[in-house]
């Protein structure tokens, strides 16, 4: 990009861009292996059930096959990552659809995919709990009391007394489905053995986490397994946890076999077993005055967690704390709980519950400023918190945003006084085609919750290279967010070096410290602003001044390297939490991030009543997010995101049986293409973050919370429809419209 | 005159009858990133198998296996096919261009534009901008949003894509490298 208009230095390019544009990236199947078998997966045919048998069919040689089943598991049969819950390889007993029970190798792809479809594993069924917001019979308990993996409450005031003095109290039920990731390189794993260390590579976000998982199940630590991350063609949370899983299931393949061993998965196979986004159920009732002020908000969140716990207690922290949305009200409950269900489990998602919490609360704002006959932008504006006041968890927001300013930009670019009015206009002159504009206002808390940093403990290290440059160490990997960049320009412009002076070390548990997993929008803000630090330490070990720079550094660091018997040059930093945060785990008060961006989203859509179709004709995302680093890459990140919501909201629909995924194919699971999407306007409004790297806050996530309230609040505009449930899809929009006029008939 | 959209290539394919078989391979030439060669294939080995396992052009990346992803996409006879639904045999005789062939200079405007992120989509996606620029009469007919839907993103919402080409375009020199044009 040539030089910004307002003065600003051209964005650094992505540095492994051009690698990546001209196919030369390579990723794990892409990483040429010799004399390697590929492994399969048997199955679980069922959702719930005792194993009686495994029936090995005719058609191939079994001599030719390594066979892993649960007895060859030489530690404990568990993926660990908070609890032991979930197992590597069914042990008597399943849980869900799909559960791996036994793993084949050989060396033809094509055979030991054959021949896993071979192998028949009876199970004893039993009636599977598949309804994650019924009260579980006692059959159908499998998860302590009540299949409760986690409820969380968060109560400010006295939410009964004030809904009982509200003149007005309006509630509402909203539903959102399921999300599968579609990253467009799907899973991969390779594992070999290295004399004492068995060494895996593959696609992930979270190397330490895939360690952390493996120490149990190998019955070895760290120093006997290697975790390396290769070029990683997309995540968005779908390689957080289940990595984890194809990492362990190579490694045992390549323990008992001897041989390196790689599990590349096929789309289907990708779509039907790994994590999915959680469907949510998120009720409210809301206290107003005549005037539209805020005086009560009881909400009910309820989550489908799937068969086993994975990450959903924190995805259900999430949803919690930003369920309340950035309104200020004295008299706030959210009660939400994750539920066992026998489905395929479910798992992180840009987001991380956000999303839903988001669409139950941003539709409901609507609905309510309906009921007092008020117009919904009047509504939110009233009720926007303000420096000063406190969220529902009792955290003082005083971050100097101008969140009024957020919200003026959004209507000022989409021209939303006028164009609503043009609209209602346009709908009443056309019987065919009806438009709609819709608002959401949101913030996104950035990077772990509460106290979740300071338990990470993460470190990053600086190294100063022989040739008088920099490498920077971190577990965060690139996925397509830009890090690689972003950590190029944060290291560079904290030493005064340029960027071809600054490398970025590839994850690889033996050769860098633990920074933390690559999620939560952490990286940027939370990772990065620990590389400027060691940086920093680099600066200090040399005993250089603190404003050196440049050639000063450059020559220093080499001056170090004159002496062979020198000792690496390694500048440290390890993570502190800022003073202003402080956080009760156990009442969920205090402050449950350090800081929030805050954003305010506009759609418009046009729907065709010959097929019930939606298109979003315009979209306006405007977001503060603290300082912006590159705005390329910021910019990118906000449009995908919002391309992923519009998506969920209008086009994703995952049809059940039970408790997996039917439509595994991107022939019947639909994701937009470039035709089905509008130009994405993005303004980003920036106040530096002073805990953030050069003043930045977190920006992956927020842009997935905003669109689908949006969305669905233009399509209400549009038909007059309830629109609480997505994805709309033509069908939904039908029988929706159906409804309503069988109710303005009766 | 506009070309088929979406990959249609027209003419009668071979069969493998027409072609030597030796055994269980079929061996036949091809014009393969401009250059004239023999390859030895099975029968039903598809085109991204043979590219990607046997000549470890591993720029071509498998999306889904059923031509609804593009990120397979080659150039066949000047036209993007995706390679997963063609078998290898059916190639022979042809030109087929895949991404190791593109000239990193015309990659330029794709890098300053925020084309790719992640990049597993990306060589599909420069294969068949690629094919757009080089046959620009398309745009007469069609925007580049439609004529980029073979191909999905999941990570740009396709703006840093349509913004590249659109800057490519507006360069002098049009982006027709490799066999392409």
């Amino acid at each position: 990009m040539p030089a910004l208009a307002d003065g600003k230095e051209a964005d650094l390019k992505r540095r492994e861009g051009m690698a990546k544009l001209s196919g030369r990236e390579l990723y794990i199947d892409d990483i040429p292996s010799a004399d390697h078998l590929w492994g399969a997966t048997v199955r679980s045919p069922s959702p719930r059930g005792r194993i009686m048998s495994i029936e090995f069919g005719t058609g191939v040689d079994w001599s030719e096959f390594v066979v892993v089943t649960a007895e060859d598991i030489p530690g404990r049969n568990a993926i660990f990552l908070m609890e032991y819950d979930q197992p590597a390889l069914a042990d008597g007993y399943v849980r869900h659809v799909h559960e791996a029970v036994l793993l084949l190798a050989h060396p033809s792809r094509e055979t030991v995919r054959r021949a896993a479809k071979l192998v028949a594993v009876h199970v004893e069924a039993e009636s599977p709990v598949l309804d994650f917001c019924a009260a579980p019979a006692s059959d159908d308990i499998q998860y302590g009391p009540d299949n409760v993996f986690k409820r969380i409450l968060i109560e400010k005031g006295d939410v009964e007394a004030a809904l009982a003095a509200a003149p007005i109290v309006v509630e509402g039920e909203y539903f959102t489905g399921s999300q599968e990731h579609v990253y467009i390189e799907t899973q991969g794993m390779r594992a070999h053995v290295d004399g004492d260390v068995v060494v895996i590579q593959g696609s992930m976000q979270c190397p330490y986490y895939v360690l952390k998982a493996l120490e149990p199940l190998l019955d070895r630590d760290a120093n006997g397994i290697r975790i390396i991350q290769t070029a990683t063609g997309g995540g968005f949370g779908g390689k957080e946890e289940y990595p984890s899983m194809i990492a362990g299931h190579t490694a045992l393949l390549a323990l008992k076999s001897g041989r390196p061993v790689k599990m590349i998965y096929d789309r289907w196979e990708d779509m039907a077993v790994t994590t999915k986004r959680h469907p949510s159920r998120v009720r409210h009732r809301t206290g107003v005055d005549e005037r539209g002020r805020l005086l009560a908000q009881d909400i009910e969140i309820v989550l489908d967690g799937g068969a086993y716990l994975t990450l959903s207690p924190v995805v259900l922290s999430r949803a919690v704390i930003h369920a309340g949305g950035p309104y200020a009200c004295d008299a706030v409950r959210i009660d939400g709980r994750a539920m066992l269900t026998n489905a395929v489990p479910f798992g992180a998602f840009r987001g991380f519950g956000a999303p839903q919490a988001f669409f139950g609360l941003e539709r409901h704002m609507d609905v309510v400023a309906a009921r007092l006959d008020m117009d919904p932008v009047e509504f939110r504006r009233i009720n926007l918190i303000r420096d000063g006041q406190q969220t529902a968890t009792g955290q003082t927001i005083n971050d100097g945003v101008d969140r009024l300013e957020v919200l003026d930009t959004a209507l000022r670019l989409s021209d939303w006084t006028a164009r609503r009015s043009e609209i209602e206009r346009l709908n009443l002159a056309d019987p065919l085609v009806k438009r709609g504009l819709g608002l959401a206002v949101f913030h996104h808390g950035a990077g772990f919750t509460g106290n979740g940093e300071l338990m990470l403990q993460s470190v990053v290290h600086v190294a100063g290279t022989p040739a008088g440059g920099v490498e920077v160490r971190t577990a965060s990997v690139e996925m397509g967010q830009g890090m690689t960049t972003v950590f190029t320009q944060l290291a560079a412009g904290r030493l005064g070096l340029d960027a071809d002076s600054v490398t970025i070390a590839q994850p690889d548990t033996h050769r860098v410290p633990n920074s933390g997993p690559s999620v939560a929008s952490r990286t940027t803000m939370v990772v990065g602003f620990l590389v400027e630090q060691a940086c920093d330490d680099l600066r200090r070990r040399l005993e250089l001044a603190d404003d050196a720079r440049g050639s000063t550094v450059s020559e220093a660091i080499r001056a170090w390297y004159a002496d062979p018997a020198a000792a690496e040059l390694v500048g440290e930093s390890t993570y502190e939490q800022p003073h202003h945060i402080e956080w009760d785990e156990e009442t969920y008060r205090g402050d449950a991030y350090g800081a929030y961006a805050w954003a305010a989203y506009v759609a418009e859509v046009e729907v065709d009543l010959r097929t019930y179709g939606t298109r979003v004709t315009d979209f306006v995302a405007v977001q503060e997010v603290g300082h912006v680093l590159n705005e390329t890459l910021a910019r990118g990140q906000i449009q995908g995101g919002v391309a992923q919501a519009i998506s969920w909201a209008l086009l994703e629909d995952i049809r059940w049986q039970d408790g997996a995924m039917q439509n595994c194919q991107l022939t019947n699971y639909i994701i937009p293409t470039s035709d089905d999407l509008p130009s994405i306007r993005v303004k980003f409004l920036e106040t530096p973050y002073p805990h953030g790297a050069q003043g930045s806050k977190g920006i992956g996530e927020l842009p997935m919370d905003g669109p689908g309230p949006a969305i669905a609040n233009a399509l209400a505009h549009a038909l007059g429809i309830p629109a609480t449930s997505i994805p709309l899809t033509p069908e939904r929009l039908m029988a929706e419209l159906d409804s309503v006029a069988a109710l303005e008939a009766s | 005159m506009i070309q088929p959209v979406n990959g249609l290539v027209s003419g009668v394919l071979p069969v493998a009858g027409d072609l030597p078989v030796t055994g269980d391979t079929i061996t036949f030439g091809w014009r393969l990133n401009g250059e004239e060669t023999q390859i030895e294939v099975d029968p039903a080995e598809r085109l991204l198998d043979t590219l990607r396992y046997r000549l470890g052009l591993t720029g071509t990346k498998e999306g889904c296996a059923e031509g609804e992803c593009g990120s397979c996409t080659v150039l066949m006879d000047g036209l993007p096919v995706n390679s997963c639904l063609v078998l290898s045999f059916q190639a022979a005789g042809r030109r087929i261009d895949t991404v190791e062939s593109l000239d990193e200079a015309a990659l330029a405007p794709f890098l300053e534009g925020g084309a790719t992120q992640c990049g597993a989509c990306t060589p599909g996606v420069v294969i068949t901008a690629n094919w757009l620029l080089a046959n620009r009469d398309l745009l007469d007919t069609h925007h580049i949003r439609e004529l980029m839907a073979g191909n999905l993103c999941r990570c740009t919402g396709y703006d840093g894509i349509v913004d590249s080409i659109e800057a490519a375009l507006e360069a002098d020199d049009p982006a027709v490298v490799g066999d392409a044009s």
